[in-house]
């Protein structure tokens, strides 16, 4: 079943590779369809409690203890429904644009092959199979940004998608020393195994801990990213095709934060707990860093990048509040923002239609005509921005709840960075909605082909905000499992 | 009196006798113009037979020649490497200018002198027939990289291969010379017997620090590394890479580093490994060394061989730390690698021939923009080439990587497989260089400046006309040009998904061996 999840949107991205090129499109779509009613199915027969289900555990390369071994949990199971919903509107919305031009069977093909690989990183069981699929995701995206991305502001496409290649792989090279060292002392001389359920089972000496905590940690924020190692993500975004750009920033940034959950907790409770605090200020770095740039920038690919970069370190402080409503705010807020940052993205491409660019600078009074429009953006702003009624609040409510069981001084400035998300989200809706219109931008309704793209994404936000509870009743069994190994930790 | 005639097991010795006669015809045929052409024909079914027989001895381990040599799963599995890329060299031969001009039979009965040596060198077990297995890989190959007669480039890289690889040899040769006189046996179980001498540790330290032993294991060391080229005795490498026939190149990027890595296999782990504490540092820093240079040295190549020379360099420094560790996943993990390195880099090679050959001998980077939108046959083999040479999933390179890595944590190794990710992202930087002008470059018109400057050189060299008037622009539609690529690719896409078949292959290489 899962296998199927996996492997479906790779399949229509290869049959979209040979059919006729007006076919492509149609065939991505009723992929993602297919593997987004699939994830549905999972969803309906999962149980909260009930532990890792739909397993698949085949020996995969025996001679290296590497097994092919697919689960999911609490922890997973809204991240694949996050992923298979957010590539329907990136399918549809390269079909609506012919993003792939004349080469739009390579387009699909990558564009899903990247959904197989985000999918497999997010419901792999086994460490080395988590580490393929994290380094596989990278691969489609960077032909993805390099050959359909545009040279802009001076910074050529293949070298910002070169940056971004290689600051993603230094993390994800050391990440693979640091789960072979993980696996080999743990085993001890005995049976090798990367089973990750067996590896926390087995424990890792404290010593080791250390080190390889930070092989980790560096690959998961480098692919967030989080502040400092952020560097390869402005000329990436400035790259980026924009239906593209929407999945990547939705989806493959909580693949870091997914792995501080997955397999830096429960595998090195005694590291995190040592780096709790270093944890904790990076993630405010990122938080007031982000806000801080996101208020500066213009362009609005970068206004958005860098607000992401605040939100990400949002919920990297969650997860290392090391308490359960920490912990299920940071995976609340990581479907949010993932919901939220598929549909702003597509507006940011729908606005600089209108004003043949994507500077902040040279808009306004875009609501004067659009009237849905306008309203479609705003849900989406207050969004980002966390106004109580959104889902967005309360997963930052959490977080900063548990900030504060963990640590009063971290938790008061964390909330300065919610202050901070008003200014650059309500600047950047009022630079592009409100003030006159200029001379020559066309201030146009969002056309119904595109409303039924973006509005569906919005109408998700809207439910999460009224019924947060579907998922943290779901989640939550899981994400206290994961805290409690390093409280239990901590206690000793 | 009763002589006991010596039992000659022709079995095992098959591949060897099989090489021997295809060579001996192809020599012989040369004499007749009317069966000439069949040359590539016959070397192709002398290597098909060869590798018939290897795979018919697949689990023979036995000594052969009254212990000269041995035949066991590292003879079987790395010799089979050599024959794959001996018989692509032959397919991307055909055509081409270097192989008309040295007379067809010629060139071949030199590749199949190499293969020979190849294969017996992966069986030596004796000093002796060591050495001569070693020249006889190399002479063939001095001479070979020099056919193409009317390029300077190609008899400057031959000259130039001949007076580093004779050096090379002769330090090599001085080397053994100190450890028979050292350990007193010619024989490489007989030199481990007597370098333990009693079996006591005591007499193990004692041959420690024995100068004459170190300075004989470094010397063989440095001879071996000149073959493989290992920094720092690398120089030559992307000179002669550059300047070789390509498909030379391409034969002894690939055959000569797996017949070499047997002989350390061998020398290293077989004879010395008495001495396996004093030895293994010093490989450690070789390997660092390499991936350090090769993989900077690469970043700012613009011709595509002299890169692939450079990556060489880099990726021999990790398959140095398979030998390094001295276990037998060090061993099978090295064997691994060797394998998906063939694959990888002769589809990588099969198409720069192909390019070549369309472009009037044209191997810069530059000039392959806008091969995605024109060739997609060509465009795909060499991009999943040069992922998987960088080590990145779905392909063999990444399993390779992660058994190196594995082999080397396992024993203490760690931060030899750190080094390893190092230099494995460096060498991201110059791989998908490739990568972005294959797909993300707009076609250009191809300009001569592109290409290798011939601009510069005088028109003809020892009064024969110039050899890049040849061009064949039909190329990408010759299928023995373009099956070895895709094939190449394919493979190395298989075995990243599927790599059991290839570990179960690799671990075949330590069947025979016991530590």
């Amino acid at each position: 079943m899962l296998s199927l999840i996996i492997w479906i949107p790779l399949l229509a991205g290869l049959i979209a590779a040979i059919v006729p090129r007006r076919f492509a499109a149609p065939v991505a779509g009723s992929g993602a369809v297919a593997t987004l009613a699939l994830v549905l199915v999972v969803l309906v027969g999962f149980e909260p409690d009930g532990g890792m289900q739909y397993v698949t555990d085949v020996t995969w390369i025996p001679g290296l203890g590497v097994d092919y071994n697919l689960g999911v949990d609490g922890l997973s199971i809204f991240l694949i429904l996050l992923t298979a919903v957010a590539w329907i509107p990136g399918v549809l919305f390269s079909a609506s644009r012919n993003s792939g031009g004349d080469k739009a069977g390579l387009y699909y093909l990558m564009l899903l092959a990247g959904e197989t690989a985000t999918l497999g990183a997010f419901l792999a069981q086994d460490l080395l199979l988590f580490v393929l699929f994290f380094d596989l995701m990278i691969v489609p995206f960077y032909f993805l940004f390099g050959i359909w991305g545009k040279d802009r502001d001076g910074v050529k496409a293949s070298a910002a998608t070169l940056k971004m290649i290689v600051f993603t792989l230094i993390g994800s090279l050391l990440m693979l020393v640091g789960a072979i060292a993980l696996a080999v002392i743990s085993a001890d001389g005995g049976e090798l195994t990367f089973n990750m359920a067996e590896l926390a089972a087995q424990g890792l000496p404290t010593g080791s801990q250390n080190w390889i905590f930070w092989f980790f940690a560096v690959a998961f924020l480098v692919k967030m990213p989080a502040f400092p190692l952020h560097g390869w993500m402005p000329d990436a975004y400035r790259a980026a095709p924009l239906p593209a750009l929407a999945v990547f920033s939705a989806v493959l940034s909580k693949v870091g934060a997914y792995g501080f959950l997955r397999v830096v907790l429960p595998l090195m409770p005694d590291a995190t707990e040592l780096f709790q605090t270093t944890m904790l200020v990076l993630a405010l770095a990122s938080i007031i860093y982000g806000s801080v740039m996101a208020f500066t920038k213009t362009d609005l690919r970068l206004i958005l990048g860098f607000s992401s970069v605040a939100q990400l370190g949002f919920i990297t402080a969650g997860i290392f509040a090391l308490n359960t409503s920490g912990g299920e705010g940071a995976l609340l807020q990581m479907i949010n923002h993932g919901v939220v940052v598929v549909p702003a993205f597509l507006i940011v491409a729908l606005i600089s239609e209108r004003f043949g660019s994507e500077d902040v600078a040279g808009m306004g009074g875009l609501a004067k005509k659009a009237p849905v429009f306008a309203v479609v953006f705003l849900i989406v702003t207050m969004a980002t921005l966390a106004i109580p009624g959104s889902p967005n609040f309360i997963g930052e409510f959490f977080i900063v709840n548990g900030l504060f069981e963990t640590d009063v001084a971290i938790a008061i400035v964390a909330t300065v960075g919610i202050a901070l998300a008003a200014f650059y989200a309500l600047r950047m809706y009022q630079l592009t909605m409100h003030n006159p219109l200029p001379e020559g931008a066309d201030s146009r309704e969002i056309s119904m082909r595109d409303g039924l793209v973006v509005v569906p994404m919005v109408m998700i936000t809207v439910v999460l905000a009224f019924c947060p509870q579907l998922i943290i009743d779901g989640s939550e069994p899981a994400v206290d499992a994961v805290v409690a190994a390093s409280q239990v930790e901590a206690a000793e | 009196m009763i002589f006991d005639s010596p039992t000659i097991d022709y079995a095992a010795l098959s591949p060897i006798i099989a090489l021997t006669s295809g060579l001996v015809v192809l020599v012989l045929v040369a004499v007749f113009d009317s069966v000439k052409r069949f040359g590539s024909a016959l070397a192709l079914l002398t290597l098909a037979v060869t590798a018939g027989l290897l795979i018919w001895q697949w689990d023979t381990n036995t000594d052969l020649v009254a212990g000269s040599l041995h035949f066991d799963g590292i003879s079987v599995t790395l010799s089979l490497l050599c024959v794959v890329s001996a018989a692509v060299a032959v397919l991307l031969s055909i055509g081409d200018p270097a192989e008309k001009q040295s007379g067809r039979s010629d060139y071949l009965a030199l590749l199949m002198g190499s293969v020979l040596g190849m294969v017996m060198l992966t069986q030596a077990n004796n000093i002796l027939t060591f050495f001569v297995a070693l020249e006889l890989l190399s002479i063939p190959l001095y001479a070979l990289c020099a056919t193409n007669l009317r390029k300077r480039d190609s008899l400057e890289s031959g000259l130039k291969y001949l007076i580093i690889g004779s050096l090379g040899s002769a330090t090599l040769l001085y080397g053994l010379a100190l450890i028979y006189g050292v350990s007193g046996a010619t024989e490489f179980p007989q030199i481990a017997a007597g370098f333990l001498g009693d079996g006591s540790t005591e007499s193990v330290n004692e041959l420690i620090s024995d100068p004459l032993a170190l300075v004989g294991v470094g010397m063989v060391a440095v001879g071996l590394a000149f073959k493989i080229s290992i920094a720092p005795f690398h120089q030559w490498t992307p000179d002669v890479y550059q300047g070789a026939p390509t498909p030379i190149t391409a034969f002894m990027a690939v055959a000569t580093k797996a017949a070499a890595f047997a002989s350390f296999i061998r020398f290293f782990l077989v004879a010395l490994i008495g001495l396996v504490d004093s030895w293994d540092i010093m490989l450690a820093a070789l390997a660092a060394f390499s991936m350090v240079v090769g993989n900077v040295g690469a970043l700012a190549q613009t011709s595509l061989k002299r890169m692939l020379g450079y990556s060489g360099i880099a990726q021999a420094g990790y398959m140095l730390c398979g030998i390094v560790v001295a276990t037998q996943d060090g061993i099978s993990a090295l064997v691994f690698y060797l394998a998906a390195y063939v694959a990888m880099n002769l589809a990588a090679f099969a198409v720069i021939v192909v390019h070549e050959r369309q472009t009037g001998f044209s191997d810069s980077i530059s000039s392959l923009r806008g091969l995605g939108r024109s060739k997609p046959l060509l465009a795909w083999p060499l991009t999943i080439a040069m992922l998987a040479l960088a080590g990145l999933p779905p392909t063999a390179g990444f399993i390779g990587k992660l058994y190196l890595i594995e082999a080397l944590v396992d024993s203490d190794w760690t931060w030899l497989g750190v080094m390893i990710a190092v230099g494995t992202m460096i060498s991201l930087v110059y791989y998908l260089r490739v990568v972005a002008a294959v797909w993300m470059s707009p076609e250009t018109e191809a300009s001569p400046a592109d290409g290798i400057d011939t601009a510069g050189l005088p028109a003809s060299v020892a009064g024969a006309p110039a050899a890049d008037e040849f061009t064949d622009p039909q190329a990408h539609r010759r299928w023995y040009l373009v099956l070895p690529a895709v094939v190449g690719a394919a493979a190395t896409v298989f075995f990243g998904v599927i790599p059991q078949p290839l570990v179960e292959f690799a671990q075949h290489a330590v069947s025979g061996y016991v530590t």
